[in-house]
Order: structure tokens, then C-alpha cells, then sequence
């Protein structure tokens, strides 16, 4: 599997991703506090380089999916097809990031019946070990 | 010096090697070839060549260009960058350059070796810098599931099925079924040969996905003083731009405000702005297609129907030679070859010389754009 390769600007995510909490870089200059993602040195609206990382809930929606189907890369192709989501987060719908819908935690990428896959289904973060990297997962809430 | 561009610069000749899966030549080789076979059908000799422009993948240089045709001395040479984003654009430095007096005689050109070259989803030794990091480990790998991910929205948001794509798959089939130098010049394609084709990143399937290519091409561009004096009814530049719009992220634009309105709509204001006709009298279009999903947002961003009607505008065969909006009429990258769409720009001079396989009757005017969903770029056509 292939592990997230952290820039400068990311890495805070995948620290605090480390310690089971979802955080997106937020400009910390006083009247501003717009969240921003992909995370980058300066904020677009006011140019403050002043961040922070705000701790999110952890709920959303699904935006968009696809489901990959070989060729892909062996591991990958191991587990196809599966899922990849986009999630536009409760607390900042135009903040949307790309992840996996699955059954458990800990479970495959294919784990969850594309069924079940919908554009809108609300979902909640949960973090597994990937390789020692604490990466996210999304499962369906209880409806 | 002119304040515009508009007509000031024309493409006066085109060259191209043959398209296939495979082709023994190198990358070097293959473009040396399309760019001698542009200038003579330009009538130019290779030594009054004094400017290049190509994309930042090109992996022949300028340097290593201009010392096997025997160029001269060059003052200008440029390469964009974003993939398929950049192919209009080296036109538009050319044309900028000419009209400008940086140069006087330029060649745009690409030559890829993609049908039989690596693929980077085969490398597992590659390291995934931003923005990978937000996509590759779960396992968003390819173009195609990049693409797919907004193919999916757009689908959602808009009514738009399968069907739409196979509209726009089938039209660039049937003009490449029409192109004895398009890869599937011998292979049609039904409603069933493509619903049953197999998937590569559902919504898309195989025939939603552009061709695997080796070739090269390359046109020329002089002034529209010089091009009256040339072998080749001259194909003016009439308008250039390039768009890259706010909080764009590239392939995976996915965290702007409203990722389904995406380069092509930044260009084309621009592109429009400048010139001396819309969208409704645009005679044939050459579009980007790396993928058919790109075709309904494309027609959408220039202007050629409103935010959601790209998909319906593909009905009734009005991509089609003969239908509202002919398109691709070479095949374009989807079946004709992926040659990181510059085959769109010289089969809109083809058409606007009159002498394209899928003539569309009297094309005075094309619009043709480069890869959307990337920082992109397009030009307008006039004979």
C-alpha cells in the first residue's frame, strides 16, 4: 500500500491523524479563522501566515466515489474494486477529502457492498494502522 | 507593436508521424521527423527555424531539437507545463513571440512514446509528494479515477448517464472509423460493445478512456505577412488564452467551491473576450478528451450550452459530422491518438484547409482546447 508522503505543510495532519483526532489547518489571525485545505503556508483570503489545526468532528457526507478495477498497483489491485470517496466534512462542507468507505476500522477497501455506496450517505472518521502510519477510514452512520 | 494577437500570426504547416501502440523510433527521433515534416509542407526551411515551444513533459529538448534539424540561431523557446493542459499554449507562445518580433519562424511540437512507455501506476517505487498525499494512499491512483470522482458528481448533479458518454465516445469512433491514420480507423463501436466493455474506475469504462500512443506531431507558425507567401492556405490564430482558475489544485481539483467548473471556463472567458465571434459560430470544435466526461464540461466552460447541459447537448447525434457541433474529427484522443492532444490542433488546421478525412462542409472557424480538469489553454481558429 502506498503511504502518505508529507510535505511540510501536511505533516501536522498525519501527526495529529497519529493520535486518532481529524484537524484542518485554520488561519489564526484575529477576524479571519478561515479554514483552508490542501494546507498551505498562507491564507488566501487574508494572506496571514498565522495557522492553526482545528480539531473537526469527524462527521460528513459522501460527495462523489469512484470504484478502481485493475490494472492498478499490485496492492491496490489485491482489493479491487473498491471504493474511493470523497467526503465534504459536516463542519466545512467545501473542505471534501478522498478516503474509503469500509466496514470496520481495520477492514479491507472492498469490505463495504457498493449497494450501500450513495452520494450524500453520511459517514464518520475513524483511523487505522496502514504500514505504522495512522491513516483515516469513513463508515456509514447507523441510519 | 500589435496591442492584440488576434489574426496577427498563422499556422502554416503541419506534420505528423505515424500513430500506433508501438513504434521502433525514439522520442528524439519521432519528433525531429513530425517537426522537418511541418516545415516542408510549410515550404520553410528548417534553418530559418528561431523559436520552439512544447509542453514540460517533452522529453526532447529544444536544445537537442534545433541541433538535428539544423536550425539557426533561436531567440525564443518555452515549454508549458500541466500535461494536456499545455498543448493550445505552445501555440500561444508562438504567436505571441512572432507577433511581438521575438521570433519569426516558430515550431510547437510533441512526441510521446506512451503506448510502449511506463505508466506510473506500474511503479510502486515512486514517491507520492503533495498533493498525493491527500489521494494516493487510498488508492484515488490513476487519471481516470481523478477524473471519475467528478464524472460521478457530475452524473449525480445533473441527470447525465452512460449513455451521454457513450455519445461522445461514438462520435470521436465514427470520425476515426473515417481517418485511415487513426488507430481505430478499422474498429467501429456499437451501444453494446461499449456498455460491455470492461470498467477502469466506475462511472468510466475502457472506451471512456483515451488511447496509449506513440507519435509525434508538430505545426509551424509565421506572421500573417509571412503566411500569404507560403504553400498553404494560411490558418490564422484569432484568439489564445490560458486558464487557471482560483483555488485550482490540479487533476484532483476537488476543494475548491465548485470543482465542476474548471479551467476551461477561465480560458474561455478570456478566449472570447478577445475575439471577433461566440460560440454559436464556431464550425467544428476539437476538444480535449482524455476522457468522454471532459467533452459535456468542456461545452459547458466555453460557452456552447448552460452549467448542466452538456450531457443533453450530446444528444441526437449533435457531435456528430452534420450535427450542431462536430467534434474531434480526427478521432481525437480517444480514438485517434493520445498524443497529448496536439492531433486537435492539427486536425483544426486540416479542417479549416479543407482537407480533413471528416470535412465538415465550409469550416471557416474551430475552437480548439487543450486538457481540462488541469491548468489548460485553447485556441480559436479562422481561415
Amino acid at each position: 500500500m502506498l503511504l502518505p508522503v508529507p510535505d511540510e505543510d501536511g505533516a501536522p495532519f498525519w501527526e495529529y491523524a497519529a493520535r486518532g483526532e481529524l484537524r484542518i489547518q485554520a488561519c489564526a489571525a484575529p477576524g479571519c479563522g478561515k479554514l483552508r485545505f490542501p494546507p498551505r503556508p498562507c491564507c488566501p483570503h487574508c494572506r496571514s501566515f498565522a495557522s492553526e489545526w482545528r480539531l473537526m468532528s469527524g462527521k460528513g457526507r459522501v460527495w462523489s466515489y469512484v470504484r478502481p478495477h485493475p490494472p492498478l498497483l499490485p496492492a491496490y489491485a489485491a482489493q479491487a474494486p473498491y471504493n474511493v470517496i470523497l467526503v465534504e466534512l459536516a463542519d466545512a462542507p467545501h473542505i471534501r477529502l478522498a478516503g474509503n468507505l469500509v466496514t470496520a476500522p481495520d477492514a479491507p477497501l472492498d469490505s463495504l457492498d457498493p449497494a450501500r455506496l450513495r452520494i450524500g450517505a453520511k459517514v464518520h472518521v475513524a483511523f487505522t494502522e496502514q504500514d505504522g502510519v495512522s491513516v483515516p477510514r469513513w463508515l456509514l452512520e447507523k441510519s | 507593436m500589435a496591442a492584440t494577437l488576434k489574426d496577427a500570426t498563422a499556422i502554416v504547416g503541419i506534420g505528423q508521424t505515424a500513430f500506433a501502440k508501438q513504434l521502433p523510433q525514439s522520442e528524439k527521433e519521432l519528433a525531429c521527423r513530425a517537426i522537418l515534416a511541418a516545415l516542408a509542407d510549410a515550404g520553410i526551411a528548417p534553418s530559418e527555424v528561431d523559436a520552439f515551444s512544447s509542453y514540460t513533459m517533452e522529453e526532447t529538448d529544444e536544445v537537442e531539437v534545433a541541433k538535428a534539424i539544423g536550425a539557426g540561431d533561436v531567440t525564443f523557446f518555452s515549454k508549458i507545463g500541466y500535461g494536456g493542459g499545455g498543448s493550445c499554449a505552445t501555440v500561444g507562445h508562438l504567436a505571441a513571440a512572432v507577433a511581438t518580433g521575438q521570433a519569426s519562424v516558430g515550431v510547437a511540437w510533441r512526441s510521446r512514446k506512451r503506448g510502449s512507455g511506463p505508466r506510473p501506476w506500474k511503479n510502486t517505487a515512486v514517491q507520492l509528494p503533495t498533493p498525493g498525499q491527500w489521494t494516493r494512499p487510498f488508492g484515488l491512483l490513476r487519471p481516470a479515477d481523478e477524473i471519475g470522482m467528478l464524472a460521478r458528481r457530475y452524473m449525480h448533479e445533473y441527470g447525465a448517464t452512460r449513455d451521454h458518454l457513450f455519445n461522445v465516445a461514438l462520435a470521436c469512433r465514427n470520425r476515426a472509423n473515417q481517418n485511415p491514420a487513426a488507430i481505430m480507423y478499422d474498429r467501429p463501436m456499437t451501444r453494446e460493445s461499449y456498455m460491455t466493455a470492461r470498467m477502469i474506475s466506475e462511472p468510466l469504462c475502457l472506451f471512456d478512456n483515451c488511447l496509449e500512443t506513440d507519435g509525434a506531431l508538430a505545426c509551424v507558425i509565421v506572421s500573417a505577412e509571412r503566411a500569404r507567401d507560403c504553400r498553404q492556405k494560411p490558418v490564422y490564430v484569432h484568439s489564445v488564452a490560458q486558464g487557471l482558475p482560483a483555488q485550482h489544485h490540479g487533476m484532483v481539483n476537488y476543494w475548491n467551491d465548485d470543482p465542476l467548473t474548471g479551467p476551461a471556463w477561465t480560458a474561455a472567458r478570456h478566449l472570447w473576450k478577445q475575439a471577433d465571434f461566440g460560440p454559436h459560430d464556431v464550425d467544428v470544435a476539437q476538444i480535449y478528451d482524455a476522457f468522454t466526461p471532459l467533452i459535456p464540461l468542456s461545452l459547458e466552460g466555453y460557452g456552447f450550452c448552460g452549467r448542466g447541459e452538456g450531457a443533453a447537448f450530446t444528444e441526437g447525434g449533435a457531435l456528430e459530422i452534420g450535427g450542431r457541433l462536430p467534434i474531434n474529427t480526427g478521432g481525437g484522443g480517444l480514438s485517434e491518438a493520445y498524443v497529448h492532444g496536439f492531433n486537435l490542433i492539427n486536425e483544426g488546421v486540416k479542417q479549416l484547409r479543407g482537407i480533413s478525412t471528416a470535412q465538415v462542409p465550409d469550416a471557416a472557424t474551430c475552437l480548439v482546447t487543450a486538457g481540462e480538469g488541469v491548468p489548460t489553454s485553447a485556441i480559436l481558429l479562422r481561415s
